[in-house]
């Protein structure tokens, strides 16, 4: 029982320092942004209460991606999941939100369970909860082992990450949490599940096949499209955000996937690019997604609502908070040259590389072909959804009274989201240098030799196959863009001198005016992608006339609800199944001393045949 | 000089493009047995709307104002990438193909905002089915554009150039392409460019509340790239002859063909466009079957 002793030594390497990094990049602005956000809401005891809190969860998500040693990292990232369930539940006089907090601390179990007995088995193996022995027995253990293994890894870091099917807590857990918890939460700690499988399952496990990585994509894609097609259907900003992490944690592990794969295919270059293309993705989601949740918070607290239905002309009201959110809708929406597009189109290279490079694998070219085809959805559906977003919550006319008075918050909440758009141009245009550190990173993690300098033309190009002449200078894109734009600005400017600008009210078909009850809605827009996808959405509606007579309908009720797939045919079910057992086992509990005796007999009696037996 | 030929041939391009779709229109108008319109009208329409006053919505901010710039700046930044009058010279250093795909979607997205941006209910209809037609059409563009780049070798714009022989793959893949260039050019058997009947226009009632010079920007910048993406098509996905004088000739032809479609089909049910761009995504996945195949 020796090695049950807990080594608490730090460990730092690349990898540790990478996701270190991401942490405090969402931590540090989170935590200016929280001293305005909970000023106000909460009682100055709940505030300092929720700030120890947040202080403690910070440091339990570093332990967890510094630690070296399993006990460590299992006790560490326990305390992660508490503490993230006490600051869910921060408005615990809400039911939703303690509902919210239980499915959360559920689910997160399921996982660590599976995480636990995976740790366990190699542990049986090896005698020893340090890493290193870890991977040194992995390399002994016997495939179906190593396959057993995976699966739980699978299970229980994908919990934790959001992966579709493990995703139920999260479109719960982050729209019920305070805004700058929900942004650490979305930023930060499902990263931590991206940490554990990349250090676990690709560095100590080590992939040995392929069609591992083949269920990793497989579950990526479906996490990808299925997370924002769910997004689309919100009209919650902050639900629809938590869908939205789901698709971007698939697109993160349509890069590790890829890495997977890539091993397998002998392809150690292309594995190193995929995997740094997914790190490249994992900060730019930590970055703006927090900046979202950054605005949404914003919007929440001033307008008192996050459904989009009742907001609309916030950019006249809040026009910081407008912007920044249009800036982090826009580099979502993988729109050059902000970031979001860096990384999307690295995946992208990545799998028409790997469509390229596998001569042997003729399969595998149709599945990375289906699976570009798959991504660009994903791309075109994410760009719907902001748009629909960023147009119904801050566009065109307000549509409730509460939000006419609507303002910008206060600097210490500008402060840090202004901070992160920054970081949204930096990382978009200063793409090349940053991509050669993430892959100097994998490559020292990896201990696969391939150098920065692979994929880098010059100091500010990427080029993504190194025998060609095909590069991306952001920059330089960034560059064309605005002199462009500047240009025809000036030119329309000198040939319009004369012209005037006349505001007056949209058009209403001849009619006075249109008011607000005219704009579009979140629901009606998103309404076509519900007819074409009723398939997954199953969408069902009701409608329901109020008559004064026959011939004059006073009021019209529309309601209209969407299905979880999985929720509907399998957590249900399962659930159902497991009280409808727990019903059935009540009947062992009588209440009747007689029979209880007669359990402890029964008992006796078979701990005796069994010791006797073995 | 590499730079003043690039400039040249965008200004070229850009002062093309409005004779493309002039000459689908005279064409249309002559297979109905109409006159129609002259060559030159959508110039004089550019310039006729560039010469009037602007109106513009009390509701919409500065996202309506500055979306026509943001869409005429993608719409010439692509000219700017990809290929036309004198294919040998490019930019170096900006991408991909894929890049330009991109650079589009950006006008798209500021066009969708701007439609919901004044309130009507025509705008924000206009915006939910752009953005439902392009997210739909977006994995077809993608991988027909891939199964090209397979048998190049690169999705590098120099390197598609030089195109190969006719090749079921090749056909298969342009045709997918063509069928996307339909839906994102506004075209008939998705969208109609000529109709305003309310429940019908999906492009046109996105801008409807434009008017004066952003309208003449937001035509050009739908003329520039009508002519970027047929430039892509025949560079890419039809490798016969080379030089400037194949290039006008092979766009003519398309251009002609487009005409012809457009007189000849009607246009679709909104939901019925799911089914031909699933159509168009399953044909360029055949593509890529094909090219492995190797034929």
């Amino acid at each position: 029982m020796e090695s049950f002793i807990v080594d608490w030594r730090l460990s730092f390497d690349a990898l540790s320092i990478f996701f270190g990094f991401v942490i405090l990049l969402v931590a540090i602005p989170s935590w200016v942004y929280s001293i305005g956000y909970m000023q106000g809401l909460y009682s100055r005891g709940r505030i300092r209460f929720a700030k120890i809190l947040f202080f403690f969860f910070i440091l339990s998500m570093l332990l967890v991606v510094f630690s070296s040693n399993v006990l460590f990292f299992l006790i560490a990232w326990e305390l992660m999941s508490l503490l993230s369930y006490f600051l869910v539940t921060l408005d615990s006089h809400e039911e939703k939100a303690s509902r919210a907090g239980l499915i959360y601390i559920l689910m997160t179990h399921v996982g660590t369970t599976f995480m636990t007995a995976a740790f366990l088995i190699i542990y049986s193996y090896s005698g020893s909860f340090d890493f290193i022995a870890f991977k040194e027995t992995c390399l002994l253990l016997p495939s179906t082992i190593k396959t057993v293994v995976f699966l739980c890894f699978v299970v229980g870091f994908g919990t934790k990450a959001g992966l579709i099917p493990f995703h139920i807590w999260l479109p719960y857990a982050h729209p019920e949490a305070p805004s700058h918890i929900s942004s650490v939460m979305s930023g930060a700690m499902i990263k931590i599940g991206v940490y554990g499988f990349i250090r676990f399952v690709l560095f100590i496990l080590g992939v040995s096949e392929l069609w591992w990585g083949n269920l990793i994509l497989v579950l990526a894609i479906i996490s990808s499209v299925g997370g924002i097609l769910y997004a689309l259907m919100e009209k919650d900003l902050k639900k629809m955000l938590a869908y939205s992490s789901i698709e971007n944690i698939g697109l993160i592990m349509l890069g590790i996937g890829g890495y997977m794969v890539f091993i397998k295919m002998n392809q150690p270059l292309l594995a190193v690019f995929s995997l740094a293309a997914a790190l490249y993705h994992t900060v730019n989601h930590a970055i703006f997604k927090t900046l979202l949740f950054m605005c949404s918070g914003a919007i929440l607290k001033t307008c008192g609502t996050k459904n989009m239905e009742k907001l609309g002309g916030l950019i006249k009201l809040m026009p910081v908070t407008a912007f920044c959110f249009l800036i982090g809708a826009l580099s979502i929406s993988a729109m050059p040259p902000l970031n979001g597009f860096m990384s999307e189109w690295l995946i992208l290279q990545t799998l028409f590389s790997g469509a390229l490079a596998g001569a042997t694998f003729p399969k595998m070219k149709i599945f990375l072909a289906l699976l570009t085809g798959l991504l660009a959805l994903t791309g075109g559906l994410a760009a719907a959804c902001f748009v629909k977003a960023f147009g119904i919550s801050f566009l065109a006319g307000t549509r409730s009274k509460k939000t006419e008075t609507a303002n910008d918050s206060g600097w210490t909440m500008k402060a840090p989201m202004i901070f992160l758009t920054g970081l949204i141009f930096i990382f978009g245009i200063f793409a090349a240098p940053v991509f050669k550190v993430l892959i100097d990173t994998v490559s020292s993690v990896s201990g696969l030799n391939s150098g920065g300098a692979a994929f880098t033309f010059n100091v500010m190009s990427l080029a993504p196959r190194n025998n060609s002449t095909m590069s991306l200078n952001s920059l330089l894109l960034f560059g064309i863009l605005v002199i462009t734009e500047v240009t025809i600005f000036a030119v329309v400017k000198i040939i319009t001198k004369k012209r005037t600008v006349t505001c007056a009210h949209t058009w209403a078909c001849g009619y006075y005016r249109t008011t607000e009850r005219n704009q579009y809605t979140s629901t009606g827009f998103s309404k076509p992608f519900r007819v074409a996808f009723s398939f997954i959405l199953m969408p069902s509606r009701k409608l329901e006339k109020i008559r004064d007579s026959h011939y004059h309908v006073k009021a019209f009720k529309y309601e209209v609800h969407t299905k979880q797939f999985l929720n509907e045919y399998f957590y249900k079910p399962v659930i159902k199944r497991l009280f409808r057992f727990a019903e059935w086992s009540r009947k062992l509990q009588q209440g009747s001393v007689h029979i209880y005796i007669g359990y402890i007999f029964l008992a006796i009696v078979f701990l005796i045949v069994f010791l006797k037996r073995f | 000089m590499k730079i003043t030929v690039i400039i040249l041939q965008a200004v070229l391009l850009i002062a093309a493009s409005p004779f493309i779709s002039g000459f689908i229109k005279k064409l249309k108008n002559h297979i109905r047995m109409r006159k129609g319109a002259p060559l030159l009208q959508p110039y004089h329409n550019i310039v006729k709307l560039f010469g009037k006053d602007e109106t513009i919505s009390k509701d919409s901010s500065y996202i309506f104002r500055i979306a026509p710039y943001v869409l005429i700046t993608t719409a010439v930044a692509a000219a700017l990438l990809s290929p036309s009058f004198f294919p040998s010279f490019q930019i170096s250093g900006t991408g991909d193909i894929f890049v330009i795909i991109f650079i589009f979607a950006l006008g798209r997205f500021f066009t969708a905002l701007a439609g919901l941006d004044t309130g009507s209910t025509f705008g924000g209809m206009g915006s939910s089915r752009e953005m439902f037609i392009s997210a739909l059409a977006e994995p077809a563009f993608l991988v027909s554009v891939f199964a090209a780049s397979l048998a190049a070798g690169n999705t590098g714009i120099s390197s598609l150039l030089p195109g190969g022989v006719f090749k079921i793959s090749l056909v298969c893949s342009g045709l997918a392409f063509y069928l996307v260039l339909l839906a994102e050019t506004a075209r008939v058997p998705v969208d109609n460019q000529e109709t305003h009947l309310e429940l019908t226009m999906i492009h046109e009632a996105m801008i409807l509340e434009y008017s004066g010079k952003s309208l003449a920007l937001i035509e050009l910048a739908g003329h520039i790239k009508q002519l970027v993406l047929l430039s892509l098509l025949v560079y890419i996905f039809i490798p016969v002859g080379s030089g400037t004088g194949f290039y006008i000739i092979k766009i003519v032809a398309v251009a002609a063909v487009t005409a012809i479609i457009e007189v000849a089909l009607a246009k679709m049910r909104l939901f019925r466009v799911v089914d031909y761009l699933i159509f168009s995504f399953v044909l360029s996945l055949a593509a890529v079957t094909a090219f492995i195949m190797g034929v």
